[in-house]
């Protein structure tokens, strides 16, 4: 069904097309609210709908004072500083810690792995909600609740699974005798693991990073709960800014975020590339 | 992959048991009997040894990120959702009244016996000194409105009650008011026997009232012998001592007793069994208080039940009562009851009345959205995946980016762009209108509602579908279908009966997923679901924040958690849970 065959029958032809259109216009729906943001990002009105001047391509009707305000208003700047500050600690601490668990999880002869395996996917699984709930009960019984720590440690937590997976994927294709020709050469454990297997499993881990990051970076659930207004991110300004009034400054974040994630999703993409060539598959 | 070890491969998994084995074929090959390793150990202890050292070794790569996640995930959860049984507040407020309450039958038509409001007057009294009544009225108010009127009001005018007595009292003799006289009488002079248990005791009666340390010097013991004669004044005065001292920093002996000691002394004067008790007392102020004793008919006579039902009728109704009893034990199914509509009754559980029942509503409206969701997931992902599938690995690639890119951005960017959309001067009315479609007038509501949230929430969790479908039909050969077609199937029944039933491991995985992480959404539903798309976390989140009835919040969420962990079960059985694939 790749090429339509010359003897296609005319009822053929016609799903062959009629499919075909189908998947352009899930397409379409699924990129559609994402690229529509770009240009009413630079409206030079405060509308959330292109002006007549918009479609007629006057330059008068576009304008950057959205991002104007988004990097003169303390708000917003306050809101991204802490978003900077909270995602990448984060993420070092769910990469530390579940790097070195999924290379448990990946070892032979690990007790109960499945169980355990459960109980780190978890945070990934139980509603966002609830995750909250709990930890600002918790976090505030410890007196972390409404502090920078009990944020990234909350963060943390939920970027786990990413690491985990993207990680375990990695070492189900590491071929485990390089650590025996590793030891079997003279390496202690800790060298043959930073010069042997951690290049190799770099890329994968490198993903679940960025999987953590995204997932600190865009969370908002558990922030509203944990953290206190001196935490509050730049998905929490969002969140308060399109509950209440929606202010057009939010397509000009929108957009940048946009952006943030086209570079990460090329990111991953190269380093996918990498990690299949690294493991002598065939190049994408 | 843990239990089935092979004997061959187990000497190749591990450095340190490659030489044993290696050493212990020769001995073993010399003589029979047990095989022994290079230490002349028994092979199978020694490689049960290596194996142990192993499993230890991968333990501790595990043990810091499971200790984090327990730690800092899973004990907030499960701590959150023990607050859904969790009911001291009542049984530490009114201590007293709860005891005294068991014996009256909730059946019955009147309020309870005297004995009842005599406790209920002591324990709301400290509770209103040490400002908890009010607390109280609001757990209580969930259960039955207008229970916390009820206690703010009564803890206004509770003081009133012991203030005839005193001023009686103080009538007698001016003594009564005075600070020091009290001390010593009620700690028995020099040389009295500490009852160290009584003051214990009123340590802790407030520790449980106010979750306060209440430890610590507070310069006051009562006597044994005044403990003896004056059992309720004693107690009260103590309980006084230790709440002047500890919660407000003021010295025993300089203060004029609470109106509940005048209101206990009274009570014990009246006593008719305490009486020869304190005629024989001889310790300080004996004599004021033989006065008292003397002069006992000139003491006003207090009707608690008529007092309380003066400060508020509400006191007399019996139904009001029942409450108190329903929910008077240290754990309650009460909040677990009311998540599914339902009541407590002297005669068991039973269902609201209909128009108070919302949850089972809300619960029903989640699984059904959530369902929906899934299905249009389902409905839209399959041809993608399809097409993903069957197109050369370079266009699908590209393909693939289009899917990814929604995918990796931000959820409020995304919920941003559907609520611009979808508003009513939004693009895609503005599009209709223009387009003659629809009138001007007659722009679609399509936000704050149900479409909005089932609209924005499949475009979310599309992917979700898409990419579990999209490696299950990499995997499936297309010459099953050329197959089935030489066969002379037509391209439907090739489609319907070879290929659709191969994918269905896929469509499980996504279908689990996507209904997974629907049935928890929080932040769509918020901000475009208005009144008629909300799912039940929200309702969860406004118990969190807003109501603040914390108890219905984790009953809620233990309620929907239940349903995700089953599902997830589900799923760690049919995909496995490692065979989750990001991007």
């Amino acid at each position: 069904m790749a090429a339509l065959p010359p003897y296609a029958s005319p009822g053929q032809r016609l799903w062959y097309w009629g499919f075909r259109a189908i998947c352009v216009a899930i397409l379409f729906f699924l990129i559609m609210p994402i690229l529509v943001i770009v240009p009413l990002s630079f409206n030079a009105e405060d509308f959330f709908t292109f002006t007549r001047g918009m479609l007629a391509l006057e330059s008068s009707a576009y304008s950057l004072k959205h991002y104007e305000d988004f990097f003169t208003n303390d708000d917003w700047q306050q809101a991204l500083w802490n978003s900077v500050r909270i995602a990448p600690v984060a993420t070092m601490l769910a990469v530390t810690l579940g790097t070195l668990a999924a290379i448990g999880l990946s070892q032979p002869h690990m007790p109960f792995r499945s169980a355990i395996m459960a109980i780190l996917i978890s945070p990934m699984i139980v509603p966002l909600i609830i995750s909250a709930a709990g930890m600002y009960f918790f976090y505030s019984r410890l007196g972390i609740q409404g502090t920078y720590w009990g944020v990234v440690l909350a963060h943390a937590a939920l970027g786990i699974p990413f690491v985990i997976i993207t990680v375990t994927a990695t070492l189900v294709g590491f071929d485990r005798s390089l650590v025996r020709a590793a030891a079997n050469l003279g390496a202690s454990p800790v060298r043959t693991f930073f010069k042997i297997q951690m290049p190799l499993i770099l890329p994968g881990v490198i993903s679940g990073a960025l999987f953590a990051f995204i997932t600190s970076f865009d969370e908002v659930v558990v922030v509203l709960f944990v953290g206190s207004a001196g935490q509050k991110t730049l998905p929490w300004q969002m969140f308060i800014g399109l509950r209440e009034q929606i202010s057009p400054t939010i397509l000009a974040v929108a957009t940048l975020l946009v952006t943030i994630s086209i570079l990460l999703l090329t990111t991953l993409e190269l380093l996918r590339r990498r990690s299949e060539k690294l493991r002598g598959m065939s190049p994408g | 992959m843990t239990d089935a070890i092979a004997p061959g491969g187990l000497a190749a998994s591990g450095p340190t048991s490659t030489p044993t084995r290696s050493q212990a074929q020769p001995k073993a090959q010399t003589k029979p009997g047990p095989v022994l390793a290079a230490d002349g150990r028994p092979l199978k202890r020694s490689l049960q040894r290596a194996l142990r050292a192993q499993r230890l070794r991968a333990l501790a790569l595990v043990a810091p990120l499971l200790i984090f996640v327990l730690m800092s995930f899973l004990f907030p959860i499960g701590d959150m959702l023990f607050r859904s049984v969790e009911n001291q507040i009542v049984p530490d407020t009114l201590p007293n009244t709860v005891q005294q309450l068991q014996d009256w039958d909730a059946n019955g038509s009147d309020a309870p016996p005297e004995p009842v409001f005599d406790a209920l007057y002591y324990d709301l009294f400290l509770a209103t000194e040490a400002k908890q009544h009010t607390r109280l009225g609001t757990r209580l108010n969930y259960e039955r409105p207008g229970l916390s009127s009820l206690f703010r009001s009564t803890g206004r005018d509770i003081d009133e009650v012991g203030e005839q007595y005193q001023d009686a009292l103080v009538a007698l003799d001016p003594r009564w008011e005075e600070a020091s006289v009290w001390f010593e009488m009620m700690s028995g002079g020099s040389g009295a026997e500490p009852d160290q248990a009584l003051l214990s005791e009123a340590r802790t009666r407030l520790y449980r009232l106010t979750s306060d340390d209440m430890s610590g010097e507070i310069g006051f013991i009562p006597s044994q012998e005044i403990a003896q004669i004056l059992p309720l004044t004693s107690r009260e005065y103590s309980a006084f001592a230790v709440f002047t001292v500890i919660e407000d920093d003021d010295v025993v002996a300089e203060e004029e007793p609470w109106e509940a000691v005048f209101f206990a002394l009274a009570q014990d004067l009246q006593n008719p069994d305490l009486s020869a008790g304190i005629q024989s007392y001889e310790g300080p102020y004996a004599e004021l208080l033989r006065n008292a004793l003397s002069q006992v008919s000139s003491l006003p006579v207090i009707d608690l039940r008529a007092a309380f039902a003066e400060i508020d009728s509400d006191w007399a109704n019996p139904a009001n009562w029942e409450t108190i009893k329903l929910y008077s034990g240290n754990y309650t199914d009460g909040y677990m009851l009311n998540a599914v509509d339902m009541t407590k009754s002297a005669d068991g559980p039973v269902l609201k009345d209909e128009n108070q029942r919302i949850y089972l509503k809300l619960f029903w409206r989640t699984l059904l959205m959530s369902l929906a969701i899934t299905f249009l997931c389902f409905l839209l992902g399959y041809p993608i995946a399809y097409l993903l599938a069957i197109l050369p690995l370079r266009t699908s690639n590209l393909v693939m980016i289009l899917v990814l890119l929604p995918f990796w951005t931000s959820l409020l960017v995304r919920t941003a762009s559907w609520k611009i959309l979808l508003q009513q001067q939004g693009v895609i009315n503005d599009l209709l209108v223009w387009s003659g479609l629809i009138s001007d007038a007659g722009r679609l509501v399509m936000i704050n509602n149900a479409t909005g949230t089932i609209i924005a929430m499949t475009h979310i969790l599309l992917p979700f579908m898409i990419l579990p479908l999209y490696s299950v039909m990499k995997t499936i050969p297309p010459s099953y279908m050329r197959a089935a077609k030489s066969l002379g199937a037509t391209d439907w029944t090739a489609f319907w009966r070879v290929y659709f039933p191969q994918t269905i491991p896929g469509v499980g995985a996504g279908a689990i997923l996507v209904f997974i992480l629907a049935i928890g959404y929080y932040i769509t539903p918020e901000l475009v679901g208005g009144t008629s798309g909300i799912f039940i976390s929200n309702r969860i989140a406004y118990h969190i924040s807003s109501s603040l009835n914390w108890g219905l919040a984790a009953a809620l969420a233990s309620m929907l958690l239940v349903v995700v962990l089953v599902l997830y079960w589900v799923y760690d059985k049919i995909v496995g849970i490692d065979n989750v694939k990001l991007g």
